[in-house]
Protein backbone atom coordinates (compact mmCIF):
# COMPACT_ATOMS: atom_id res chain seq x y z
CA UNK A 1 0.00 0.00 0.00
CA UNK A 2 2.67 2.15 0.26
CA UNK A 3 3.29 3.88 -2.91
CA UNK A 4 -1.18 4.27 -2.81
CA UNK A 5 -0.33 8.22 -1.02
CA UNK A 6 1.75 8.87 -4.17
CA UNK A 7 -0.66 7.71 -6.93
CA UNK A 8 -3.43 9.33 -5.14
CA UNK A 9 -1.49 13.17 -5.63
CA UNK A 10 -0.97 12.01 -8.73
CA UNK A 11 -5.07 12.11 -9.43
CA UNK A 12 -5.79 14.98 -7.00
CA UNK A 13 -3.07 16.59 -9.21
CA UNK A 14 -5.07 16.08 -12.56
CA UNK A 15 -8.73 16.19 -10.92
CA UNK A 16 -7.98 19.86 -9.41
CA UNK A 17 -7.17 20.95 -12.98
CA UNK A 18 -10.42 19.64 -14.22
CA UNK A 19 -12.18 21.30 -11.45
CA UNK A 20 -10.65 24.57 -12.12
CA UNK A 21 -11.12 24.52 -15.63
CA UNK A 22 -14.37 23.46 -15.37
CA UNK A 23 -15.28 27.09 -13.53
CA UNK A 24 -13.22 28.65 -16.00
CA UNK A 25 -15.33 27.16 -19.07
CA UNK A 26 -18.75 27.94 -16.67
CA UNK A 27 -18.25 31.43 -17.70
CA UNK A 28 -16.44 31.04 -20.91
CA UNK A 29 -18.40 28.23 -22.93
CA UNK A 30 -16.51 29.09 -25.80
CA UNK A 31 -12.47 29.10 -25.38
CA UNK A 32 -11.77 26.46 -27.21
CA UNK A 33 -8.20 26.49 -25.76
CA UNK A 34 -9.82 25.84 -22.79
CA UNK A 35 -12.25 23.13 -24.20
CA UNK A 36 -9.31 21.19 -25.64
CA UNK A 37 -6.80 21.49 -22.60
CA UNK A 38 -10.37 20.30 -20.18
CA UNK A 39 -10.71 17.02 -22.63
CA UNK A 40 -7.09 17.03 -22.80
CA UNK A 41 -6.67 16.53 -18.41
CA UNK A 42 -10.04 14.73 -18.21
CA UNK A 43 -8.69 11.28 -20.43
CA UNK A 44 -5.34 11.81 -18.41
CA UNK A 45 -7.23 11.41 -15.16
CA UNK A 46 -9.73 8.42 -16.16
CA UNK A 47 -6.55 6.36 -17.01
CA UNK A 48 -5.33 7.68 -13.51
CA UNK A 49 -8.53 6.64 -12.14
CA UNK A 50 -9.00 3.23 -13.94
CA UNK A 51 -5.31 2.27 -12.90
CA UNK A 52 -5.27 3.55 -9.37
CA UNK A 53 -8.39 1.34 -8.68
CA UNK A 54 -7.78 -2.10 -9.96
CA UNK A 55 -4.86 -1.46 -7.30
CA UNK A 56 -6.18 0.12 -4.41
CA UNK A 57 -9.84 0.10 -4.77
CA UNK A 58 -12.69 1.88 -6.24
CA UNK A 59 -12.98 5.38 -5.63
CA UNK A 60 -16.60 5.70 -6.22
CA UNK A 61 -18.95 3.28 -5.34
CA UNK A 62 -19.60 2.39 -8.71
CA UNK A 63 -15.91 2.42 -9.55
CA UNK A 64 -14.11 0.13 -11.92
CA UNK A 65 -13.09 -2.86 -8.86
CA UNK A 66 -14.29 -5.68 -9.55
CA UNK A 67 -13.42 -7.82 -6.69
CA UNK A 68 -14.85 -10.86 -4.79
CA UNK A 69 -15.40 -8.30 -1.63
CA UNK A 70 -17.16 -4.60 -1.02
CA UNK A 71 -13.81 -2.90 -1.08
CA UNK A 72 -16.00 0.17 -1.24
CA UNK A 73 -15.83 0.35 2.72
CA UNK A 74 -12.69 -1.77 3.25
CA UNK A 75 -9.95 0.92 1.83
CA UNK A 76 -8.71 3.75 4.15
CA UNK A 77 -11.33 6.70 4.29
CA UNK A 78 -10.23 10.49 3.41
CA UNK A 79 -9.44 11.58 6.73
CA UNK A 80 -7.38 8.29 7.78
CA UNK A 81 -5.10 8.71 4.85
CA UNK A 82 -1.13 9.87 5.76
CA UNK A 83 0.23 11.59 3.26
CA UNK A 84 4.09 12.07 2.70
CA UNK B 1 -27.86 13.97 -7.43
CA UNK B 2 -24.32 14.17 -6.11
CA UNK B 3 -22.14 11.35 -6.34
CA UNK B 4 -19.01 10.63 -3.25
CA UNK B 5 -15.81 10.45 -4.57
CA UNK B 6 -13.16 8.73 -1.87
CA UNK B 7 -10.96 11.45 -2.00
CA UNK B 8 -9.77 15.02 -0.83
CA UNK B 9 -9.46 17.51 -3.30
CA UNK B 10 -5.98 18.32 -1.63
CA UNK B 11 -3.95 16.26 0.71
CA UNK B 12 -4.28 17.41 4.11
CA UNK B 13 -0.79 16.87 6.14
CA UNK B 14 -0.46 17.51 9.87
CA UNK B 15 3.44 17.99 11.30
CA UNK B 16 2.76 19.45 14.58
CA UNK B 17 1.06 19.24 17.60
CA UNK B 18 -0.66 22.29 17.29
CA UNK B 19 -4.32 21.47 19.15
CA UNK B 20 -5.12 24.96 19.81
CA UNK B 21 -5.22 25.11 16.10
CA UNK B 22 -7.95 22.91 15.90
CA UNK B 23 -10.79 24.91 17.62
CA UNK B 24 -9.28 27.94 15.53
CA UNK B 25 -10.02 25.81 12.26
CA UNK B 26 -13.78 25.64 13.71
CA UNK B 27 -14.44 29.16 12.11
CA UNK B 28 -14.17 27.44 8.90
CA UNK B 29 -16.19 24.19 9.92
CA UNK B 30 -19.16 25.82 11.32
CA UNK B 31 -18.80 29.41 11.27
CA UNK B 32 -20.45 32.30 9.67
CA UNK B 33 -18.43 32.51 6.32
CA UNK B 34 -17.10 28.83 6.50
CA UNK B 35 -17.42 26.04 4.00
CA UNK B 36 -20.82 24.73 5.25
CA UNK B 37 -22.32 28.43 4.74
CA UNK B 38 -20.62 28.94 1.44
CA UNK B 39 -22.01 25.22 -0.10
CA UNK B 40 -25.65 25.32 1.55
CA UNK B 41 -25.47 29.09 0.29
CA UNK B 42 -24.51 28.67 -3.24
CA UNK B 43 -26.17 24.95 -3.79
CA UNK B 44 -29.80 27.20 -2.22
CA UNK B 45 -29.36 30.10 -4.62
CA UNK B 46 -28.82 28.47 -7.97
CA UNK B 47 -32.24 27.52 -8.78
CA UNK B 48 -33.45 31.18 -9.56
CA UNK B 49 -30.29 32.04 -11.73
CA UNK B 50 -31.44 33.64 -14.77
CA UNK B 51 -28.79 32.72 -16.80
CA UNK B 52 -27.26 28.78 -17.36
CA UNK B 53 -23.84 30.32 -16.89
CA UNK B 54 -24.84 30.77 -12.97
CA UNK B 55 -26.76 28.38 -12.29
CA UNK B 56 -23.75 25.51 -13.16
CA UNK B 57 -21.13 27.77 -11.57
CA UNK B 58 -23.05 28.10 -8.67
CA UNK B 59 -23.98 24.70 -8.89
CA UNK B 60 -20.08 23.84 -9.38
CA UNK B 61 -18.52 26.32 -6.65
CA UNK B 62 -21.16 24.87 -4.21
CA UNK B 63 -19.79 21.22 -5.02
CA UNK B 64 -16.33 22.04 -4.40
CA UNK B 65 -17.22 23.59 -1.46
CA UNK B 66 -18.63 20.48 0.27
CA UNK B 67 -14.90 19.41 -0.69
CA UNK B 68 -13.53 22.44 1.11
CA UNK B 69 -15.84 21.63 4.27
CA UNK B 70 -14.28 17.89 4.14
CA UNK B 71 -10.26 19.18 3.85
CA UNK B 72 -10.94 21.93 6.96
CA UNK B 73 -12.94 18.69 9.13
CA UNK B 74 -9.87 16.27 8.21
CA UNK B 75 -7.14 19.04 9.36
CA UNK B 76 -9.52 19.30 12.74
CA UNK B 77 -9.76 15.46 12.93
CA UNK B 78 -6.24 15.05 12.34
CA UNK B 79 -5.56 17.52 14.75
CA UNK B 80 -7.27 16.09 17.94
CA UNK B 81 -7.17 12.09 17.03
CA UNK B 82 -5.85 10.39 19.74
CA UNK B 83 -5.25 13.46 22.22
CA UNK B 84 -6.61 12.89 26.04
CA UNK B 85 -9.24 14.90 27.16
CA UNK B 86 -6.76 16.65 29.70
CA UNK B 87 -4.95 18.19 26.77
CA UNK B 88 -8.34 18.76 24.77
CA UNK B 89 -9.18 20.99 28.16
CA UNK B 90 -5.76 22.60 27.61
CA UNK B 91 -6.35 23.89 24.19
CA UNK B 92 -9.55 25.02 25.33
CA UNK B 93 -11.62 22.74 23.95
CA UNK B 94 -12.92 21.38 27.43
CA UNK B 95 -16.59 22.62 26.38
CA UNK B 96 -16.14 21.04 22.94
CA UNK B 97 -15.12 17.69 24.48
CA UNK B 98 -18.28 17.93 27.16
CA UNK B 99 -20.47 18.45 24.29
CA UNK B 100 -19.34 16.04 21.22
CA UNK B 101 -16.04 14.68 22.30
CA UNK B 102 -13.84 14.74 18.97
CA UNK B 103 -16.84 14.07 16.87
CA UNK B 104 -16.68 17.30 14.06
CA UNK B 105 -19.96 19.55 14.83
CA UNK B 106 -20.45 21.89 12.84
CA UNK B 107 -20.19 25.02 15.24
CA UNK B 108 -17.50 28.12 15.03
CA UNK B 109 -14.41 28.75 17.09
CA UNK B 110 -16.72 29.86 19.44
CA UNK B 111 -18.93 27.18 20.00
CA UNK B 112 -21.85 28.57 18.37
CA UNK B 113 -23.97 26.38 16.07
CA UNK B 114 -23.80 27.01 12.68
CA UNK B 115 -27.37 28.48 11.35
CA UNK B 116 -28.81 29.22 8.20
CA UNK B 117 -29.19 32.62 8.97
CA UNK B 118 -25.42 33.34 8.14
CA UNK B 119 -26.56 32.91 4.68
CA UNK B 120 -29.61 34.40 2.08
CA UNK B 121 -31.38 33.52 -0.63
CA UNK B 122 -32.92 36.67 -2.20
CA UNK B 123 -34.46 35.36 -5.53
CA UNK B 124 -32.58 38.26 -6.54
CA UNK B 125 -29.46 37.14 -8.83
CA UNK B 126 -27.51 40.75 -8.85
CA UNK B 127 -28.27 40.69 -4.76
CA UNK B 128 -27.14 36.88 -4.37
CA UNK B 129 -24.04 36.95 -6.44
CA UNK B 130 -23.12 39.90 -5.08
CA UNK B 131 -23.37 38.63 -1.99
CA UNK B 132 -21.66 35.34 -2.61
CA UNK B 133 -18.49 37.61 -4.02
CA UNK B 134 -18.52 39.10 -0.56
CA UNK B 135 -18.41 35.60 0.83
CA UNK B 136 -15.27 34.42 -0.83
CA UNK B 137 -13.39 37.36 0.11
CA UNK B 138 -14.37 36.70 4.20
CA UNK B 139 -13.45 33.23 3.78
CA UNK B 140 -10.32 34.50 2.00
CA UNK B 141 -9.33 36.68 4.67
CA UNK B 142 -10.33 34.07 7.93
CA UNK B 143 -7.82 31.71 5.39
CA UNK B 144 -5.13 34.41 6.26
CA UNK B 145 -5.95 34.78 9.93
CA UNK B 146 -5.28 31.14 10.55
CA UNK B 147 -2.51 31.20 8.27
CA UNK B 148 -0.84 33.38 11.08
CA UNK B 149 -2.35 31.58 13.58
CA UNK B 150 -0.22 28.39 13.00
CA UNK B 151 3.27 27.39 12.19
CA UNK B 152 2.88 23.86 11.15
CA UNK B 153 4.08 23.74 7.52
CA UNK B 154 1.37 21.04 6.76
CA UNK B 155 -1.29 22.89 7.83
CA UNK B 156 0.17 26.09 6.13
CA UNK B 157 0.36 24.20 3.14
CA UNK B 158 -3.65 23.20 3.45
CA UNK B 159 -5.24 27.01 4.13
CA UNK B 160 -2.94 28.27 1.61
CA UNK B 161 -4.86 25.86 -1.06
CA UNK B 162 -8.05 26.81 0.57
CA UNK B 163 -7.04 30.70 -0.01
CA UNK B 164 -6.09 30.88 -3.45
CA UNK B 165 -9.52 28.86 -4.39
CA UNK B 166 -11.46 32.09 -3.10
CA UNK B 167 -10.13 34.06 -4.70
CA UNK B 168 -10.53 32.07 -7.98
CA UNK B 169 -13.67 31.67 -6.62
CA UNK B 170 -14.51 35.40 -6.28
CA UNK B 171 -13.18 35.73 -9.92
CA UNK B 172 -15.42 33.77 -11.50
CA UNK B 173 -18.30 35.16 -9.36
CA UNK B 174 -17.61 38.92 -10.89
CA UNK B 175 -17.79 37.45 -14.43
CA UNK B 176 -21.33 35.06 -13.74
CA UNK B 177 -22.34 38.74 -12.11
CA UNK B 178 -21.50 40.84 -15.19
CA UNK B 179 -22.89 38.24 -17.42
CA UNK B 180 -26.16 38.63 -15.55
CA UNK B 181 -26.13 42.54 -15.54
CA UNK B 182 -25.41 42.62 -19.37
CA UNK B 183 -27.96 39.85 -20.31
CA UNK B 184 -30.81 42.57 -17.77
CA UNK B 185 -29.34 45.70 -19.83
CA UNK B 186 -30.69 44.03 -23.37
CA UNK B 187 -33.71 43.38 -22.16
CA UNK B 188 -34.52 46.35 -21.70
CA UNK B 189 -34.53 47.32 -25.63
CA UNK B 190 -36.89 44.70 -26.21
Amino acid sequence: MNNMPALLKEIQALEFTAVDLNLYLDTHPQDQAALRYFYTVRDELLNHIQAFEQKYGPLTAAGDARTDCWQWVECPWPWEIEYD
Amino acid sequence: MWMYEKKLEYPVRVYKNDLGMAKYLLAQYGGPDSELSAAVRYLTQRYTMPTNKAKGLLTDIGTEEMAHWEIVATMIYKLVKGLPAQQLRKAGLGAYFAQHDRALYPADAAGVPWTAAYIQATGDPVADLTEDMAAEQKARTAYEHLIQLTDDPGIKDTLKFLREREVVHFQRFGEALNDVQAMMAAKKYY
